[in-house]
């Protein structure tokens, strides 16, 4: 039951800290430079790992559903089964992962850093708040460019899965496009991008955590960088099934 | 003048413990405008605790801290802002801010905290990259420096804010005893010109010699001697006597 306490203990922490970032992100003065250099850090420099994983798995899943559609003459549906997984499920949860494991293994490392090379007491010193200054623009720019990263892993994941149909069954565009959104609702592709804004403020405020609390030194900042990826990849996958069922609530027709 | 207007820093009765180690124990002491307080201790006896504790990062468990006739014991973060405009900070290693340019190092708080122009704060930058020997060094950033040189541009980033107390956190360590002197004649000048406290932690007693007015020696939580160098230097604690003198 230690661990469980421990756990709770943890998760309530990391809550508060999540209030105060929504508290204080709302609060003037707000960093704008310092947003705008995270989004770039966060959004810009994650492009190509989105992208090119998208393409990867859109292709690698078309090879897969192909292979068992096929033994029910049902291979014209593979464009919109690629579409609603990808833009309901896959592309939202692994876009989330991705990030994850590249950005918040990155905001623990430096705050961490930060922490034990006493530059956050520095900024504190200077009279700047280092909250403000470190953490919120951190958070926003992973709940700001999570939704956009996840667009780009979807239709990535659709431009793959494509080609591949191309390569085998010579599919003309047009009518891939159109059997892939055929089945395809606004309510499947709105709520499950949007919900990963939260995946996005579960990474940010998770990792920036892990760096910002940590008093361990040099040594904490290895350990903030490996449990920033691993808690927030966890919270993500657990706040997956929470969400789902609060879309299949507000929009019952998403429920395939 | 008032008693109260020309005290820079006052501790009453500080305690600090961390865990079950009691690292300050009812330290009492004052510092008046215009002073230079050298902090000596051996190791782990609570020097840079003291200067974490004017600055409020860390807070004491018992006690009251006066900075510049505000109590910054239990103070909120709002007051605690204004106080810390009035103080500047040379950390132990620097903490530079690594992802910055030496220039941005020092503009931030300029740009931050005050109305100067860009212009102006350019002038006062250079300037007081200058003052401590590195003007030309500006662009680089903290990585391409020697500890030397980073704790050069650590000393400048916190005079840049002309601050009435400066807390510096050994000035002189990783310098050749040139640079320690030219370190230590500028903290003298700000002391001098701006009246300036100074509150120096230091092991290099050769400059604790040139610059203190006041000594206080901290050993096992306590301070053990406190006064001029010669009256330290003849103190019945032999801790004291020895850190002076050897």
């Amino acid at each position: 039951m230690r661990w469980l306490a421990r756990w709770l203990d943890f998760v309530g922490r990391v809550g508060l800290f999540g209030m105060r970032v929504l508290a204080d992100s709302l609060r003037p003065p707000f960093e704008f430079a310092a947003l705008w250099h995270n989004l770039a850090e966060v959004g810009n420099q994650s492009l190509a790992l989105i992208v090119v994983s998208g393409f990867a798995l859109g292709a690698v899943m078309t090879l897969h559903t192909r292979s068992t559609l096929v033994q029910f003459g049902a291979t014209a549906m593979i464009p919109a089964v690629q579409a609603v997984s990808f833009f309901v499920e896959i592309g939202p949860l692994v876009a989330g992962l991705l990030l994850a494991g590249r950005v918040g293994s990155g905001i623990g490392a430096v705050l961490a850093n930060m922490r034990a090379t006493e530059q956050i007491d520095a900024v504190e010193s200077l009279s700047i708040d280092s909250f403000k200054l470190l953490v919120v623009p951190r958070v926003l720019a992973c709940v700001i460019s999570l939704p956009l990263l996840t667009l780009f892993m979807d239709f990535a994941g659709l431009l793959g899965g494509f080609l591949s149909e191309e390569l085998t069954s010579h599919v003309a565009p047009g009518l891939y496009l159109s059997r892939a959104f055929d089945h395809l609702q606004w309510s499947n592709f709105i709520a499950p991008t949007l919900k990963t804004a939260v995946f996005g403020f579960i990474i940010g405020s998770v990792s920036a955590h892990f760096g910002y609390t940590t008093d361990k030194g040099a040594k904490g900042v290895g350990e903030a960088a490996t449990n920033s990826v691993v808690v927030s990849s966890l919270l993500i996958i657990v706040a997956d099934v929470l969400l789902i069922k609060c879309i299949y609530f507000l929009f019952p027709d998403t429920a395939l | 003048m008032n008693e109260l207007h020309t005290i820079a820093v006052e501790f009453k009765q500080v305690s600090k413990s961390f865990g079950t180690q009691r690292v300050l124990n009812d330290v009492s002491f004052r510092l008046e405008h215009g002073q230079a307080l050298c902090v000596l201790g051996r190791s782990g006896t609570g020097k840079s605790v003291t200067l974490k504790l004017i600055m409020a990062l860390i807070r004491p468990d018992s006690g009251a801290i006066w900075v510049d006739q505000e109590n910054v014991v239990g103070m909120r973060e709002h007051g605690l802002s204004s106080v810390r405009k009035k103080l500047g900070y040379l950390f132990q290693d620097a903490a530079l801010f690594d992802s910055f340019t030496l220039y941005e190092n020092l503009a931030l708080p300029l740009v931050r905290l005050t109305q100067k122009s860009k212009n102006e704060i350019n002038e006062l930058v250079q300037q007081t990259l200058t003052d401590v020997g590195l003007g030309s060094h500006g662009s680089k950033y903290p990585s391409a420096l020697s500890g030397g040189m980073r704790k050069r541009a650590g000393l400048a980033r916190a005079l840049v804010l002309s601050p009435k107390i400066l807390l510096a956190d050994e000035p002189s360590s990783g310098l050749d005893r040139i640079t320690a002197s030219e370190i230590d004649q500028l903290l003298m000048r700000r002391r001098d010109e701006h009246g300036t406290a100074l509150v120096i932690v230091s092991h290099d007693i050769h400059g604790v010699r040139r610059v203190a007015d006041r000594v206080a020696v901290l050993d096992k939580g306590y301070i053990v001697a406190f006064g001029s160098v010669e009256e330290v230097s003849q103190s019945e604690n032999d801790v004291a006597r020895r850190l002076v003198t050897e």
